[in-house]
């Protein structure tokens, strides 16, 4: 790897440990600070390298040069509070202990703290994603606002807020007591799984990009799966689920970026390891007595990995929707259910019941109203078609009702 | 918006109806509720069983049973989100129970502290 691709590299893979470290040893009243260390070193490491060549150990050497930055810092911050505030003597001898360990160890228990903290419940999901992806992931912000569809100004704002929040809602960085994990895990998994889904199924053009979205949200869900204190039911669940949803990802978008429908999916392309790995932390998560949003969802997932149209895989599916509707109701879950019911009952049924479900600001509603109509009623589908178009605000998704309409005897 | 609990009074279906009958029963009440709450309108709901359950009279006087008529035993309950008790009652006219001969669906609206109730 050369200099110019191993910076890019090593910022992905160590900035976030790095950061988690630091903030750790700070707190987050000194969190931009925790930042700012850890983006020096990095541009010590562009600096150096290009003159001096690229080091043996090029993550000690970035090590070193943040335990330094950070022992200046900490230093000079020490003086400063000692000349300030004489008073503050007899405390600051443990604030002055500034050895930074950036062992394995430490770097582990410190990024699920981390984890913890910025997945809090007070703070909004939308500011839990941001700094998810800034902090424990190491994304620009250039590439946040990729993924939001959005702009670098308004990305910065919105960090500078959850920063905000962080330090007024005097959030501690450490582990939930015991007693307290499961409530707790409740938020980090709903992060977790808003990050994997804006991967997933975000409209940025980006195909690399999303996937890396949903490659550290599963990374940071084994991270917890690997910890004995929050390697729970529902977070093998979650992490099963996202095995199975992302087996499809290359067959999902095609060489030119398009969607791909699931029925007209490539299955060679379907990832088998990771349909295989989804099994594995599926059935790991049957431990407990409890049965979580995630356990259906995994579930349901599974069965979308059998593509074969059988009685047995739409009546689970059918069972699997209704359970989870009722724990966690979505418009997609619903509209997923009477497709499921379709399958089971038939299309004139099915009918019937997605009638009921008057979700009219949805594109997808009017979508399967479409197909439901498909040949019972070739005006109704292209009426309904045509109002799915007018309600779809991407591209992608227009092209695919397109297409749909294009297929209908004319 | 009201909720309302949607009561089944029917005939112990252990007693009348083969396990492989009980388990369709089953299914078809898990379709009802699950478009029910495809609707969100569906807040919670439980089956009560008639094994490990007791009766506690006056002088708490306590008895196996009887739960009640044969058909107007209580077997479990749902509770919907509706905005009259008539949308209650439509989604009680699809609740499978109905289907035995003498079975039927109480539908309560629940009150909710505001002082009226």
């Amino acid at each position: 790897m050369n200099n110019q691709d191993l910076i890019p590299h090593l910022f992905r893979e160590e900035y976030r440990k790095i950061v988690a470290v630091l903030c750790r040893r700070f707190g987050f009243e000194q969190m931009e600070t925790a930042e700012d260390i850890a983006s020096q070193t990095f541009l010590a490491a562009a600096q150096t390298w290009s003159l001096n060549g690229i080091p043996k150990n090029p993550v000690a050497w970035l090590y070193n040069v943040a335990k330094n930055n950070a022992k200046n810092y900490l230093q000079r911050d020490h003086l400063f509070t000692t000349k300030i505030a004489p008073e503050i003597k007899q405390t600051s001898t443990a604030a002055y202990e500034n050895e930074i360990d950036l062992s394995p160890q430490n770097i582990s228990d410190s990024q699920l703290q981390m984890m913890f903290a910025i997945c809090h419940p007070a703070i909004p999901p939308e500011a839990q994603v941001g700094l998810s992806l800034r902090i424990l992931c190491g994304f620009g912000i250039d590439e946040i606002a990729d993924a939001f569809l959005s702009n670098r100004e308004t990305i910065t704002k919105r960090l500078f807020r959850a920063r905000e929040k962080l330090r007024d809602a005097n959030i501690s960085i450490a582990l939930p007591p015991p007693a307290e994990i499961d409530n707790r895990l409740d938020t980090v998994l709903a992060t977790l799984y808003l990050l994997f889904s804006e991967g997933y199924y975000s409209a940025s053009q980006d195909t690399t990009l999303r996937r890396d979205l949903c490659l550290e949200a599963m990374r940071l869900c084994y991270m917890l799966v690997e910890n004995d204190a929050t390697n729970k039911p529902p977070v093998n669940a979650l992490l099963s689920l996202m095995c199975f949803h992302a087996s499809r990802f290359e067959a999902r978008i095609s060489e030119n970026g398009e969607q791909v429908l699931y029925n007209e999916q490539d299955t060679t392309l379907w990832n088998q390891d990771l349909i295989r790995k989804g099994a594995w932390y599926l059935k790991c998560a049957t431990t407990g007595d409890h049965i979580s949003r995630y356990h259906l969802e995994a579930s349901i997932a599974y069965w979308y990995t059998q593509k074969e149209d059988t009685t047995e895989k739409w009546d689970h599916m059918l069972q699997l929707h209704n359970r989870l509707l009722q724990i966690a109701y979505s418009p997609i879950a619903a509209l997923n259910r009477t497709y499921a019911f379709s399958k089971v009952y038939g299309k004139v049924s099915a009918i019937k019941e997605a009638e009921k479900l008057k979700l009219e600001g949805n594109h997808f509603y009017f979508t399967l109203l479409g197909e439901l109509y498909t040949g019972i009623d070739d005006i109704k589908t292209n009426n309904y078609y045509q109002q799915a178009l007018q309600l779809a605000k991407t591209h992608p998704e227009q092209q695919l009702i397109r297409k749909k309409i294009d297929q209908l005897p004319s | 918006m009201d909720q309302f609990m949607l009561i089944f009074r029917h005939e112990d279906g252990t007693k009348i109806a083969s396990p492989e009958q009980m388990q369709i029963w089953m299914k078809h009440t898990m379709d009802w509720i699950g478009a029910i709450a495809a609707q969100n309108k569906y807040v919670g709901g439980n089956g009560l069983p008639f094994d490990n359950s007791k009766i506690v009279w006056h002088n708490n006087v306590v008895t196996n049973g009887p739960f009640g008529d044969v058909k107007e035993t209580v077997g479990g309950y749902i509770i919907v989100k509706a905005d009259s008790v008539d949308e209650a009652v439509e989604f009680a006219k699809g609740c499978p129970i109905l289907g035995g001969e003498g079975n039927s669906v109480e539908v309560r609206r629940i009150a909710t502290g505001d002082g009226v109730h």
